[in-house]
């Protein structure tokens, strides 16, 4: 009830504060004014959107911001739905959005769309997430060589499965595809990483390029096991698991990027205050420990260095598309 | 009612000749070696399916065979016609408002009208109930559960409130 | 014995002073969060997640599950009070709850519903207890084949609850269907049915959106028209003797409990199905086994008592996949993994090994959580009648509001507010004609579920639709959904030839 009296001076200082409001905040640094907006790009429950739950909980637990990030799942048509939607809050400083790869796969795909990524606002960079090739425990499958005799041997009735079709997963597979001369295998898309685990450990798909995070519980139990990781360099939870350097193919490496963008026009002052509070979630030790458990690359990454790099992605994202055989059109 | 089964039947039968051509914008084919169905194969189908029924509705509707069809009773009396007429509009001018002055105003208005105009209740009971409603919303919805909900122009009343609660 | 060892050790974590007071406010807050259209079990547990970074995770846990539990019975309550589901798992609820609230037994109604959610929640942690781990192991074996076989079985047990009017209710069923289909194209990514390229459209018709629409706007605008605008609501007296005659009374659906509760469980712990197939596989059963199936869909108690008897074992199933595997089996247990993953709980196979005292101090507080809702929910049976009772011209106004913050909050966009004001328009005028709804609403909540399960599994068999009778499991489905739809049809058909041998002996 105690809430009710509070309310009453509440609206009583609103209306005399309303117009005093809007200018003390000018003279400071930004800071927002009522509860930001936190826009996922994915569907509840999946690895893009734990993350962002998990720095929403940093942010609030340890202060980082005055008001509450709240979170919102616009993961509708790989992404479209929350792209379309920052898009139309151009200019505003309360709502940012956590996204993923498909901020650049999915408006090259769909010209009408008629989003361009690279006019958005870039807040920072905070994981790199790799891929893995995986396979079930009790195959027979040990190596890469092994993985490749196998496929080839086994034609379109090798079946895959990944998360979505033009999504991270299927350009993965493509890419392996080409690097590794493989024949046409069968690529079925599911719903989301853990989807795609399950199948991978119920027999129903034969391999799989799953996030370490999607796989943990099962590698851990035994269920599963790595190949190679689509990477430079091996992974410091996988010391075991080649990467694809190590297997003498060069320059195969692709992440799932984890990062923060704001909608178009974003004043620089409120960038700025969002560039902060992310530091602030990158050097706490929350995100050290889960990223660490996890076998995410922790970096860093903010501003106008993120702003050349997501240029630097939507070309190389266009180019690998199109050796897919997908359509693409990029935004002038 | 005879007319209104019959019309009714007509306009749903247009709808789905529009939805299947919307849907023929993506392939609508059956790729047996790629797995089957294409994107659009099942909304094309369905919408036929649709189209189908709705001409059977129809064809009934003409031949008297179901019990609206048969009916002599207008399909809304003059009365109910007044009373969906007020709701629906109001309803509609509600949800327009809230894209202008938000819901903390339009919600209020809508009671206001509601509880005054069609129910005849003493102004007494239409203020508490008006009042305490977008209380309630703000308590419940914005602060326990933390759902922002559309405020329009009125929106820079409540960064006070906001600086308060958090 | 060993489990019962581990099940007291739970009860020593989960009756502690601070793991009791979360698990009573959880409940209290998820009936609340619950019982509000719109609002589910997915909000009450997505926004209560900081909250729990305030106690240590096992709290947390119980605090998060019991929310989940609490909403689990909280749908069943507007279902039957304002015939609107909360949730898609509390559609069914409402074929007779909301008919049982219309003639004046919303107490009945609302009785039938927490005894058969204790039930089911009871039976279902029993044997979540008893057989975890061996049938997570069963689970696995799903892949899209058996999937799209259980969807098709969900689609046989509803045949029959469309009207009597063939052509609307097909009408009915396809619209459904494509207003499902309409959003990016899961398999090819490509967008479908965006009508004049509205961005709101990319996301699809949320099954809310619809049933919000018809069950909320479409029913005040229909009793509108039936009342006159006159009339209360409903005219149930409530006294405590009632209630205590009405629980005794339910000892004749007994068996509809415990067939819910093993169907809704094992169901339920599928990935990608759920509680909203299993309540209405357990409507359809009860009413397809019924001495006299007519009753139902007109207030028959027993309607009630299956589908929230079968969706809160299924809850409980749903918990299975999540803890043991790490897959969940909805949106919901989606978001608790989430929360077990931020607090460092792996979940998966080595769960039960690594984390024996959070995993059974879980279980235990759900035979807390499960008793202190039911209680809660049924010592409120008056306050709920009470509501009722208030003047129409006052309990409209505040079911649209609520309507129209419930089509809202879920997405925070005013596009769906209008897809529901256009829905609830669109369902009244149609069913003034006698068009059914309820298909439609099914529809929309299955229809993605089954194309997407059918189309993985003809790209997995490469176009080769045999692979549904083929595989035992997904076989031994499609047989049970083809007897489910001839059945009624031999039946239909018998009782006719009988009728007619009767009129020609005359």
């Amino acid at each position: 009830m105690a809430n009710i009296g509070r309310l009453g001076l509440g609206v009583g200082l609103g209306l005399a504060m309303a117009s005093a409001a809007s200018t003390n905040v000018a003279a400071q640094d930004w800071q927002p004014q009522k509860p930001v907006e936190f826009v996922i790009m994915a569907g509840a429950g999946g690895g893009a959107d734990q993350l962002a739950r998990l720095i929403q909980n940093i942010i609030q637990k340890n202060d980082f911001a005055n008001v509450p990030f709240i979170p919102i799942n616009k993961g509708g048509g790989s992404g479209a739905e929350g792209l379309r939607y920052l898009e139309s809050k151009s200019g505003d400083c309360h709502t940012i959005m956590a996204t993923l790869n498909s901020f650049f796969a999915t408006p090259l795909r769909q010209a009408d769309l008629g989003v361009d990524p690279r006019t958005f606002t870039p807040i920072a960079q905070l994981a790199l997430d790799p891929f893995i090739i995986w396979v079930q425990a009790d195959s027979d499958v040990e190596t890469l060589d092994d993985w490749v005799a196998e496929v080839k041997e086994a034609g379109s009735d090798y079946v895959v499965g990944g998360t979505g079709t033009g999504q991270e997963d299927s350009l993965v597979f493509t890419m392996l595809r080409t690097r590794l001369d493989l024949p046409e295998f069968t690529y079925v898309p599911f719903d989301g990483g853990g989807d795609v685990a399950k199948n991978l450990i119920g027999g129903h798909i034969n391999a799989s390029v799953n996030n370490p995070a999607e796989q943990l519980g099962f590698y851990e139990a035994g269920m599963s096991k790595p190949i190679m990781a689509i990477a430079s360099e091996r992974l410091p939870a996988y010391p075991d698991t080649p990467s694809a350097a190590d297997e003498g193919i060069e320059d195969l490496e692709y992440f799932q990027f984890r990062f923060v963008v704001g909608p178009p026009e974003m004043p620089a002052e409120c960038q700025q205050f969002y560039i902060d509070t992310f530091r602030k979630v990158h050097e706490s030790e929350e995100w050290k420990k889960y990223t660490q458990e996890q076998a995410l690359d922790r970096v860093f990454m903010a501003g106008d260095e993120l702003g050349q790099f997501i240029d630097k992605q939507y070309d190389v994202h266009a180019e690998m598309l199109t050796a897919m055989g997908e359509k693409v059109t990029k935004a002038d | 009612m005879r007319r209104a089964e019959i019309i009714t039947a007509a306009i749903l039968a247009i709808f789905s000749v529009l939805l299947m051509i919307k849907s023929a914008e993506v392939p609508i084919g059956w790729n047996s070696a790629r797995g089957g169905p294409s994107a659009g194969t099942f909304p094309f189908w369905l919408s036929g399916g649709m189209l189908l029924s709705s001409i059977w509705i129809f064809v009934r509707g003409l031949r008297g065979v179901t019990p609206q069809s048969r009916s002599s009773e207008p399909y809304m009396d003059p009365l109910t016609l007044k009373l969906f007429a007020l709701t629906a509009g109001s309803l509609f001018l509600m949800i327009l408002a809230i894209h202008f002055v938000g819901m903390y105003v339009s919600i209020p208005l809508f009671f206001i009208f509601y509880m005054r105009f069609m129910g005849r209740h003493s102004w007494i009971t239409t203020a508490i109930i008006t009042i305490s409603v977008p209380i309630f919303l703000f308590l419940f919805f914005e602060i326990a559960l933390k759902i922002t909900l559309p405020k329009g122009i009125t929106e820079p009343l409540f960064y006070p409130l906001y600086a308060l609660f958090y | 014995m060993e489990i019962l060892a581990s099940l007291l050790d739970g009860f020593s974590v989960s009756l502690q002073p601070l793991a009791l007071t979360m698990i009573v406010l959880g409940c209290a807050g998820g009936l609340v969060i619950g019982a509000l259209p719109g609002l589910g079990s997915v909000n009450g547990v997505a926004i209560l997640l900081p909250v729990t970074f305030l106690v240590p995770p096992n709290e947390a846990m119980m605090f998060l599950a019991a929310i989940y539990y609490g909403a689990m019975y909280g749908g069943s309550i507007s279902s039957i009070m304002l015939g609107i589901p909360g949730a898609s798992t509390a559609v069914a609820t409402t074929f007779d709850g909301r008919p049982l609230a219309q003639k004046g037994q919303a107490d009945k109604a609302l009785v039938a519903a927490g005894i058969g959610s204790f039930v089911g929640g009871s039976v279902s942690i029993v044997l979540f207890t008893l057989f975890a781990p061996p049938l997570a192991l069963f689970a696995l074996k799903f892949g899209p084949a058996e999937s799209f076989a259980l969807m098709a079985l969900a689609f046989a047990t509803f045949v029959g609850l469309g009207g009597d009017d063939i052509p609307k209710t097909i009408f009915s069923i396809c619209i459904g269907l494509v207003f499902s289909a309409v959003g990016l194209d899961h398999v090819s990514g490509m967008p479908r049915l965006i009508f004049f390229d509205m961005s709101g459209f990319y996301a699809g018709i949320g099954f809310l959106v619809l049933a919000i629409g018809i069950y909320g706007i479409g029913e005040i605008l229909w009793t509108i028209e039936t009342s006159k605008g006159k009339v209360e609501m409903s005219q149930a007296t409530i006294t405590a003797s009632r209630i205590f005659e009405n629980i005794k009374r339910l000892r004749h659906s007994t068996g509809v409990m415990m067939m819910g509760s093993v169907m809704g469980y094992f169901v339920g712990m599928l990935p990608a199905a759920g509680a909203t197939p299993a309540s209405l596989m357990a409507y359809g059963f009860a009413k397809s086994m019924s001495r006299d199936p007519d009753k139902f869909g007109k207030g028959e108690v027993t309607g009630v008592v299956a589908p929230e008897t079968a969706n809160n074992a299924a809850s409980t199933g749903a918990l299975l996949p999540m803890m043991t595997l790490g897959i969940p089996g909805s949106p919901t247990t989606a978001i608790l993994l989430g929360g077990m993953i931020i607090w460092g709980l792996q979940p998966g196979p080595m769960l039960f090994i690594q984390e024996r005292d959070f995993v059974w101090g879980l279980i235990s507080s759900l035979y807390t959580a499960n008793l202190v809702t039911a209680v809660l929910m049924i010592s409120c049976i008056p306050l709920f009648v009470w509501v009722l009772k208030m003047p129409f011209t006052i309990l409209a106004p505040i079911i649209f509001m609520l309507c129209v913050v419930g089509g809202f909050a879920p997405t925070n966009v005013m596009h769906d507010v209008w897809l529901m004001f256009l829905f609830g328009v669109g369902a009244y005028l149609l069913r003034k004609l006698d068009y059914p709804m309820a298909p439609a609403v099914l529809a929309i909540v299955l229809g993605p579920l089954a194309e997407k399960t059918f189309r993985q599994a003809m790209i997995t068999s490469q176009g080769d639709w045999t692979t549904f009778f083929t595989r035992p499991l997904s076989a031994i489905f499609m047989a049970c959904a083809v007897l489910l739809i001839v059945f009624p049809l031999v039946q239909n058909w018998q009782r006719k030839r009988r009728a007619e041998a009767n009129a020609a002996a005359e």
